[in-house]
């Protein structure tokens, strides 16, 4: 599956077949050549749509404030309308499940389009490739650029592809910190010098993961560090359409004369030109089959057409198609039917049940959130006017953006009395007996539930409180239990 | 600064992270290079597993050998500057407890100009003060409120701390001072110095007499002679003295069980109660704003 290695031949060892390797290798620098056509067209217009989203997002606004924020220091995280708590994590478990899902989802019916198309790895190391063009040109001017000696030219090129490489890598870890801090808040203290440590971190930080991942690193995230990469072949099967050679229809490969017909000659389709190779961004051949580091860009499909076309050829000699449609030759409307199979209808069954779920569950929710904590160093105790007292903390979340009141009470036991002071707020007559908590705050509150003594036996009692919102109208029910002890 | 008694695991240690990392070092360095036999070329190891998965004897790339390289590099530095080695304390002196020193140091003094303005102001203040008593508060849920509730109402054992009954004082100095160096109350067991447990029993009814509760009169009538013996703490008239922590009897407020049984128990075993002492925890200006705290919640 793999080409041989840079195997370093001793010198006795070409009798043998004894060979000593070394097993650290150097990298290979791989030098993608430009390309273009319909996979490459795509792969840019989902670069610009992520990017867009990426660099764009943080600057939107919503109402008096940034529509996406996540406030870690205060533990909030604003999403447009939504005000969300450390404890609705129920939501980001969600998100992840459905990501996951739809990873499963894309790599059954098309293989790696995360990688090819979406993945920050790959997606910035375009970017940065694309930057590296224009500055210092196409594969052979780039491969014949690091070969010369230094000069004032390459000097000058380099240097000012480091330039652009860096101001864009910082903007990219400026902007990754505008999703947890205030990017306008930020950018003033950018341009005034007057970052904290940690924000200067954070952008030096991911500035410079972007930097060396997309400059330098590449293909050798995908190839070693990814595990992606690895498993992805747990999530095909001979109905994934992957990028493919069609080598029954290239082989034997070789060089031709353009006047040369294609099957006149002992020879196939593929005229041996190598551009697939130098296309790749991981620099493998896709001649050899499908590989572990093939990262699904369809670069090669794009470059092999173009050649058929200039030869005359029909296209498609590298193209997205699956091993059952290349072992059976299938048409393109048996092998597309295929994706209708059980695999794929139940990822997508289970994934559109757990979008329903999460969207439904965001539409019905709640915007405020209580816990019950029952206090644990006092059980139950009997008041001076023969009452038996539990006493509890509620910590009322208000998950708005404007202040509430909110009224209690406790049911499930007879003569269940609720006592709760609060003590710090004002009142006015609408809102007496209520407890107030402001936008986007949250308060504990003491609160003292009381029976009268000998009316229940002893033992844990199930109780819930009621929170109401009096200006939502909307209740929140809690469970907590009331203890009564043996005499 | 090393746990241990004996000085065979501090060796035990040293030489164990030691002879790690060097292992991982020769280990790099001799599997470098290997020879092996290629079998038809095709540099696979031979073994095949599901049908067409062949492992192939590819290199590993140099710059994750260079990773292993700074993690030896930075292992030694760390061990040379870290306790790391056994009782080897390291050269940036370094500990736990220092540096959990070193950050209630910093977050007090950050927290100075926040309490500058509580110590200069009077206690019967700092109670009403907003700010105040919302950092009371915290303190008291934090550290307090595991014994006497989050209501400060007290349970068994744990007084209540929103009435006016206290053992030791309720004046904003007596609380600051319980607060600071904490109490231990101590009751010995009184059985044997009142004699039987008939006399036990009748004290115990002149007691629950002292505050009005349902007793035995004619029991109580036997007590009143023994309960001199209790007389020495709790006063002549039973009302306590908050010099020595003993409890007001007169009062409807039983600490430790209220009826006879309870008392007859008490009087029997005796009881220790402690209050733990705050002043290594807390600064001063934060031993007052508690204090304030606990004096408002009896005093609005």
């Amino acid at each position: 599956m793999n080409e041989a290695p840079a195997a370093k031949v001793a010198k006795k060892a070409t009798l043998t077949q004894d060979v000593v390797i070394s097993l650290y290798k150097a990298q290979d620098k791989v030098y993608p050549r430009s390309v273009s056509g319909f996979f490459t067209k795509w792969r840019w217009v989902i670069i610009w749509l992520t990017q867009v989203f990426f660099y764009g997002m943080p600057w939107v606004q919503w109402g008096h404030r940034q529509a996406l924020l996540f406030d870690l220091e205060a533990k909030r995280f604003y999403i447009f309308n939504l005000v969300l708590y450390p404890q609705d994590l129920i939501y980001l478990t969600a998100i992840l499940i459905i990501s996951a899902l739809s990873l499963f989802l894309f790599t059954a019916i098309a293989g790696r389009l995360w990688c090819g198309y979406a993945c920050p790895q790959t997606v910035y190391t375009e970017i940065f490739l694309w930057i590296e063009r224009k500055i210092e040109g196409d594969r052979a001017a780039r491969m014949k650029l690091d070969s010369a000696a230094m000069s004032g030219n390459k000097l000058f090129r380099n240097a000012s592809k480091q330039f652009v490489w860096i101001i864009f890598a910082l903007w990219t870890g400026f902007t990754f910190v505008g999703y947890f801090t205030p990017i306008r808040e930020l950018s003033q203290s950018v341009l005034s010098l007057s970052l904290g440590p940690w924000e200067t971190f954070w952008i030096c930080f991911y500035g410079f993961a972007t930097y060396g991942n997309a400059g330098f690193m590449r293909e050798q995230v995908c190839k070693y560090m990814c595990p992606y990469a690895r498993f992805q072949s747990a999530m095909f099967d001979d109905d994934t359409l992957i990028v493919t050679y069609d080598e029954a229809r290239g082989e034997p490969r070789g060089g031709r004369s353009r006047k040369v017909e294609v099957n006149s000659k002992e020879l196939g389709s593929c005229i041996d030109c190598n551009l697939c190779v130098q296309v790749c961004p991981t620099g493998i051949d896709i001649r050899k089959g499908l590989q572990y580091e093939c990262i699904g860009c369809g670069a090669c499909a794009d470059v092999c057409d173009t050649v058929m076309d200039k030869m005359g050829y029909e296209r498609g000699l590298v193209k997205y198609s699956t091993q059952n449609a290349i072992n059976n030759n299938w048409t393109h409307k048996q092998m597309l039917q295929r994706i209708m199979r059980p695999r794929v209808l139940i990822y997508a069954a289970i994934l559109g049940l757990l979008v329903v779920g999460l969207l439904a569950s965001l539409w019905f929710r709640t915007p405020f959130r209580v816990d019950v904590v029952r206090d644990r160093g006092v059980m139950a105790r009997l008041t001076d006017d023969g009452k038996l007292e539990n006493v509890y903390r509620l910590q009322i979340m208000n998950g708005t953006e404007t202040t509430q009141h909110y009224k209690l009470g406790a049911a499930g036991l007879k003569g269940l009395e609720i006592e709760a002071e609060d003590r710090d707020e004002e009142k006015d007559a609408i809102f007496n007996k209520s407890v107030m908590v402001k936008p986007a705050e949250s308060r504990w509150l003491i609160v003292d539930l009381k029976i009268p003594d000998g009316t229940v036996e002893a033992g844990s009692h199930k109780i819930q409180f009621e929170i109401q919102s009096m200006e939502t109208k909307e209740t929140v029910i809690e469970n907590s239990v009331f203890l009564v002890p043996r005499q | 600064m090393s746990d241990f008694t004996s000085s065979f695991w501090p060796i035990f240690i040293t030489v164990i992270s030691l002879g790690g990392i060097l292992g991982c070092a020769l280990l790099l360095w001799l599997t470098g290079k290997t020879k092996v036999t290629i079998s038809g070329g095709d540099n696979t190891s031979g073994h095949v597993w599901d049908e067409t998965l062949r492992e192939m004897n590819n290199p590993l790339p140099r710059w994750w050998v260079w990773m292993f390289v700074l993690t030896i590099i930075f292992a030694l530095f760390y061990l040379a500057a870290y306790p790391g080695l056994g009782s080897y304390a390291g050269k940036l002196g370094w500990s736990e407890v220092s540096q959990y020193d070193q950050e209630v140091a910093t977050a007090n003094k950050a927290l100075e100009p926040l309490y500058a303005r509580f110590i200069a102001m009077k206690t019967e203040d700092l109670a009403s003060d907003k700010e105040a008593r919302a950092i009371g508060e915290r303190l008291f849920m934090n550290n307090c409120s595991q014994c006497h509730g989050s209501d400060a109402r007290g349970s068994r054992g744990f007084p209540n701390l929103t009435d006016h009954d206290w053992l030791y004082g309720g004046s904003p100095e007596k609380i600051l001072e319980t607060i600071t160096n904490g109490r231990i109350g101590v009751m010995p067991p009184m059985g044997a110095a009142i004699g039987t447990q008939e006399d036990v029993k009748n004290v115990a009814n002149y007691v629950l007499g002292l505050s009005g509760s349902s007793h035995d009169a004619a029991r109580a009538g036997l007590g009143k002679e023994k309960f001199t013996v209790c007389a020495a703490c709790h006063g002549p008239d039973g009302k306590g003295n908050q010099d020595i922590g003993s409890a007001n009897l007169t009062d409807n407020i039983w600490l430790i069980g209220a009826g006879e049984a309870a008392i007859i128990k008490q009087i029997n075993e005796g009881k220790t109660l402690q209050m733990p002492a705050w002043k290594d925890k807390f600064t001063p200006a934060q031993l007052k704003v508690l204090a304030a705290y606990v004096w408002g919640l009896s005093n609005k």
